[in-house]
């Protein structure tokens, strides 16, 4: 059954529908339907719910659950986000599964609470200190959003890491028509490292990985590197449109791939071939998409809602000098079709510097 | 015999505290504790960071590190994934009255039904010996050389105090300044415990310790201390009881 629902609404009802039974919280625009959502969803179905004096310590509840096996959801925003990345490290580091949510706000310091694209760095590099990635998933519908929730807790349990979905405020804020999975259960006893008491069996541990776990040195780096390697070989997710026989391809994830792709099919009207490559995960990066480029290609644009371009260094890494990449940074904007096609235009008749 | 006697099976090896500290105490005491109740396959320690992290190597519960001061909120998770769950935190004084006093308030606010053990040697200990908001007027450590100037740093912190002005179930200060006080120590983490089990909420005990390395004091001249100056500032005995209002 579609039914209309608010984004952030949806993306709880999908945790809840996945299994998820802890969720902790602070309130913060444009995430915190989240927090009020699950404030009486998680008490009907038999869940915990705490509104926590700060995200720090959510975040803290969080682990504390995720310790216990339980499919658990945190999220937060902008300046909130900030103070979840303390926890988040922990949780790598005690290798366990997690959601959170970044509903991403414009802005530095408390900045904006309009919709922004600007904490990729925090989030897909690695927020908090050490030697790390998230899974990071940025649906561009909430639909896609709602599918990637449970995909997002399978491989987050898969590699005991957690993952991070990264949308901004738009989808966040948004209605739009959405399937909602099934209801499904979750059993945190599956685990044999999950929190419980001993029952009669050795001390399990909870605390970084690098103590009882992967007590070698060289164990604890071989661990990190074929977990990462492993995720870079099978978790990039993206979708092409139109970019076989494109002169230029724009990257864009979230909601500007929506007013990209809308902008590709007037250039197409107006005879400039553009596609995009639009990242579902954005770590692992999809390098796969970026593989083969024919020769008319002139070069990729990478759009992005932020002031200096930041996934721009990933489609670099990406392309590695094979062609020009372009950095279309647009601050709080999302542009319009004519302001796509006058970049575009811009760009072919060699006006603009590629970075 | 009489080493099986005194050794609790959740203790599995030597612990890695100084000579003369106090934690190897009180883990024994919380070791005991569990196993007289008959629960400690069904506890789950909650600890952070600084010289208590120590209290996984020795007391061989299940266990669970939280970030520098987030035990209590860490436990708060833990409390509601695992209702049937013993769970406790231990925390020193610079990881629950410094940087975690917001998580070790709040889970008093809410009166979480868990055990706190608070154990206050008035230094940070594992960094080596600098001020604690716990460190006694005049007192010398690597970040007041001179003597704590509290018209500059503020007075010693009284975390029970605190909590005691919040909706718990108990709240008591002990000390392990000699036997009597030791028992008296240990009856308090157990009945902090029962508490938890009978479900009245949060029961917080604090521990006046020693700390002989970052006092400069051999251990005996650090229990006088503990004695003589430490317990006159913070005073022992019982703040909140639920059971007596």
């Amino acid at each position: 059954m579609r039914r209309m629902m608010k984004g952030n609404d949806a993306v709880s009802e999908a945790a809840i529908r996945a299994g998820c039974r802890f969720f902790s919280g602070y309130p913060i625009t444009p995430q915190s339907e989240i927090v009020e959502y699950m404030s009486w969803r998680m008490d009907e179905v038999g869940g915990s719910f705490v509104q926590s004096e700060s995200e720090l310590s959510g975040i803290s509840m969080v682990y504390g659950a995720a310790a216990c096996g339980l499919r658990v959801l945190g999220s937060s925003s902008g300046p909130g986000f900030d103070l979840l990345q303390e926890g988040i490290g922990y949780i790598v580091s005690a290798e366990l599964p997690a959601l959170i949510v970044d509903v991403v706000r414009y802005g530095n310091g408390l900045g904006e609470i309009v919709p922004g694209q600007s904490d990729y760095w925090q989030v897909v590099k690695n927020g908090a200190h050490g030697d790390y990635h998230c899974l990071v998933y940025a649906p561009a519908s909430i639909q896609e959003a709602v599918d990637l929730v449970s995909v997002a807790y399978e491989k987050s349990e898969y590699y005991r890491n957690p993952a991070i979905m990264m949308y901004d405020g738009a989808i966040g804020q948004m209605m739009e028509p959405v399937v909602l999975p099934e209801m499904k259960e979750h059993d945190p006893d599956q685990f044999d490292w999950a929190m419980k008491g001993r029952g009669g069996e050795p001390q399990k541990q909870i605390t970084s990985a690098c103590y009882y776990k992967h007590p070698v040195p060289q164990n604890y780096v071989d661990n990190l590197r074929n977990k990462y390697a492993e995720m870079e070989k099978n978790e990039q997710r993206w979708e092409s449109y139109m970019d076989e026989d494109a002169e230029l391809i724009f990257v864009a994830y979230g909601i500007m791939s929506r007013s990209c792709r809308e902008a590709i099919n007037e250039a197409r009207k107006q005879g400039y071939k553009v596609g995009m490559i639009r990242p579902i995960s954005l770590y692992p990066y999809p390098v796969k998409a970026f593989e083969s480029l024919s020769d008319n290609l002139k070069g990729f644009i990478s759009v992005e809602m932020s002031a200096l371009g930041q996934m721009v260094e990933d489609v670099r890494l990406a392309v590695n000098g094979r062609k020009p990449v372009y950095n279309y940074a647009t601050g709080k904007m999302i542009p319009d079709t004519d302001e796509f096609i006058s970049y575009i235009k811009n760009v072919l008749e060699g006006k603009e510097e590629s970075v | 015999m009489a080493k099986d006697l005194l050794t609790p099976k959740l203790i599995s090896e030597a612990n890695r505290f100084c000579p003369g500290c106090g934690h190897g105490l009180i883990a024994k005491m919380i070791a005991q504790v569990l196993e007289e109740r008959g629960v400690e396959d069904k506890a789950i320690q909650v600890y952070a960071v600084g010289c208590s992290c120590l209290i996984s190597t020795v007391v061989r519960a299940d266990s669970i590190q939280a970030q520098h001061g987030r035990a209590p909120a860490v436990a708060s998770g833990v409390r509601r994934a695992r209702p049937d769950a013993v769970v406790y935190t231990y925390q020193g004084d610079g990881d629950a009255a410094a940087i975690g006093l917001s998580e070790s308030l709040y889970a008093a606010y809410r009166n979480e039904n868990f055990t706190a053990i608070f154990v206050n040697n008035g230094v940070f200990g594992m960094t080596g010996g600098q001020m604690a908001p716990t460190t006694l007027e005049g007192q010398k450590t690597a970040t007041s050389i001179y003597g704590r100037n509290t018209a500059l740093t503020g007075q010693p912190f009284k975390l029970a105090e605190l909590v005691a002005q919040m909706p718990v179930a108990y709240v008591e200060r002990c000390s392990l300044t000699d036997a009597k006080h030791i028992a008296q120590t240990k009856r308090a983490i157990g009945k902090a415990f029962d508490n938890q089990l009978a479900g009245k909420g949060y029961s917080f005990v604090e521990i006046l310790s020693p700390c002989p390395t970052n006092w400069n004091m051999e251990p005996v001249k650090a229990y006088k201390r503990l004695a003589d100056v430490v317990s006159g500032e913070y005073k022992l005995g019982v703040l909140v009881d639920s059971e007596e209002e």
